[in-house]
């Protein structure tokens, strides 16, 4: 048999995942957190800061019950489920922070916590950063025609 | 074609094993040795854990004998951490000597072939097989670490968190448990790149092995009670038997996989099966032993299967290379 008549079989016996089940389920469940982000948002508005800081403060609500229920051994155990509905929105960052935080312990809080902290977000950290530099430039350039 | 290793006064003295909690909420639990509940068998990392676990399943074995650590010639004994950091903090408690294996998956088996060698050539009197693997020692070092949130694909697997000890002696008598032949086995790679489909990576190196033996051999799979695969999975099984029957064997009604059995799979969500150094030794150690004891299985193959990677070589999608060593046990 072939590589390619190999690769063939594989794809024919590996087991599809059921798409519309995981697609359902990630659009609850992220429609859930982002309609708690909303909720967080009104809560600080109505507790009177401003549109812009009660934005902040609601991310960082969510940054915090992410960890939180990393740290307690939860927060996988809905993303089992969830997929990109908890990977999306910002709790999918802070757990990606968290969970190496935890993991990484046991080899110092300098080399290991410190160093390994960013391994899943580091790709965020810096794509993200790049992205918005070439926004800027191109903003900078293009000015109001963009 | 590769040689068909003859050996003479293989005898297996005993087995052990000890799992975690997951695989004592299996099917073969009441066959495993001892439970452990705690996935940090008191250690303070996983690391040291694994180290742990190894250390106490040779303990085991060794009470289980009657016999002491100097009474072993050679420990041989492999594991999935990085530079075989288990085996060697195990063998710290459990070795006089020690020849550290590394073979993934299929560490039990090449490790019984090399003390099968030592025993049938003289260089030893004694010899213990000995390897681990612990679920989360290798998610942090192959995978995420152990909170992430990401879904596994169906073709995953688990990796189990055992150790399995089997302890060979060299005897003259014609009655128990022997090892009889043995093949070694060829790396084998079909361009498969998935880390998280391992069977596929696996199957045609466990075909390959099977059927050169029972060409050379001159053997049928009837011949045999049973021809155990190591930690093949679900899609590797199915892979492999195709594979054989293009080679003109049919091992349908006579293959099993380690795997396969560890787990409910239906019931625990380890989506594949079974995976791990741990997975065919713990059971080979317990299980397989108990029934060749109690007369249900005579005549065996077991084929141990693994994938040989490393997180670097995943990270640069590398096709991942199998191997498949087999050990054929037969009862006297």
């Amino acid at each position: 048999m072939t590589e390619k008549q190999y690769a063939r079989l594989v794809q024919e016996l590996a087991p599809k995942s059921p798409m519309w089940k995981d697609c359902l389920k990630a659009f609850v469940i992220g429609g859930a957190i982002c309609a708690l982000g909303q909720g967080i948002m009104n809560f600080y508005l109505w507790l009177g800061l401003d549109k812009e800081n009660a934005g902040t403060a609601m991310s960082m609500t969510l940054v915090a019950l992410s960890a939180l229920l990393t740290g307690l051994s939860l927060y996988d155990n809905i993303a089992k489920h969830a997929g990109a509905g908890t990977l999306v929105p910002i709790t999918g960052f802070a757990n990606s922070i968290a969970a190496p935080a935890v993991e990484f312990q046991t080899e110092g809080f300098i080399l290991g916590v410190g160093a390994k902290m960013f391994t899943i977000a580091g790709p965020v950290i810096v794509y993200g950063t790049l992205s918005s530099v070439i926004y800027g430039l191109i903003y900078y350039f293009f000015g109001g025609a963009v | 074609m590769r040689k068909i290793l003859k050996f003479s006064g293989v005898k297996v003295a005993v087995g052990a094993a000890i799992a975690g909690t997951k695989e004592g909420e299996g099917p073969l639990s009441e066959d495993f040795d001892r439970i452990e509940h705690d996935a940090y068998f008191g250690q303070k990392s996983w690391e040291l854990a694994e180290g742990e676990l190894q250390s106490q399943t040779a303990s085991l074995a060794l009470q289980k004998a009657s016999l002491k650590r100097d009474d072993i010639d050679i420990v041989i004994s492999g594991d999935l951490e990085d530079q075989c950091f288990a085996s060697s903090k195990g063998a710290m408690q459990s070795a006089s000597s020690m020849l550290g294996i590394y073979g993934a998956c299929s560490t039990m088996a090449e490790s019984l072939l090399i003390g099968s060698m030592a025993i049938s050539g003289c260089f030893a009197d004694r010899v213990m097989s000995l390897t681990s693997s612990h679920f989360c020692a290798a998610e942090k070092q192959f995978r995420f670490p152990l909170e992430y949130g990401a879904q596994r694909p169906q073709t995953a697997q688990w990796t189990v968190t055992a150790s399995g000890a089997i302890i060979l002696e060299h005897s003259a008598e014609e009655n128990g448990i022997f090892i009889t032949r043995g093949m070694i086995g060829k790396p084998i790679e079909m361009g498969i790149t998935d880390a998280n489909n391992m069977g596929a990576v696996m199957a045609p190196a466990a075909q390959n092995t099977i059927c050169e033996f029972l060409k050379s051999a001159g053997e049928s799979p009837d011949n045999y009670d049973l021809i155990l695969t190591g930690d093949l999975g679900k899609e590797g099984s199915r892979l492999m038997k195709e594979l054989a029957i293009e080679e003109g064997f049919d091992l349908n009604g006579v293959h099993n996989d380690c795997g396969l059995m560890i787990y409910d799979i239906e019931r625990q969500d380890v989506h594949s099966g079974g995976s791990g150094c741990g997975c065919s030794a713990s059971i080979v150690a317990s299980h397989i032993l108990k029934k060749m004891r109690e007369g249900n299985l005579k005549k065996i193959l077991y084929i141990a299967t693994g994938a040989l990677m490393s997180a670097t070589s995943a990270l640069q999608t590398q096709p991942i290379t199998g191997i498949a060593h087999l050990v054929e046990f037969e009862v006297k």
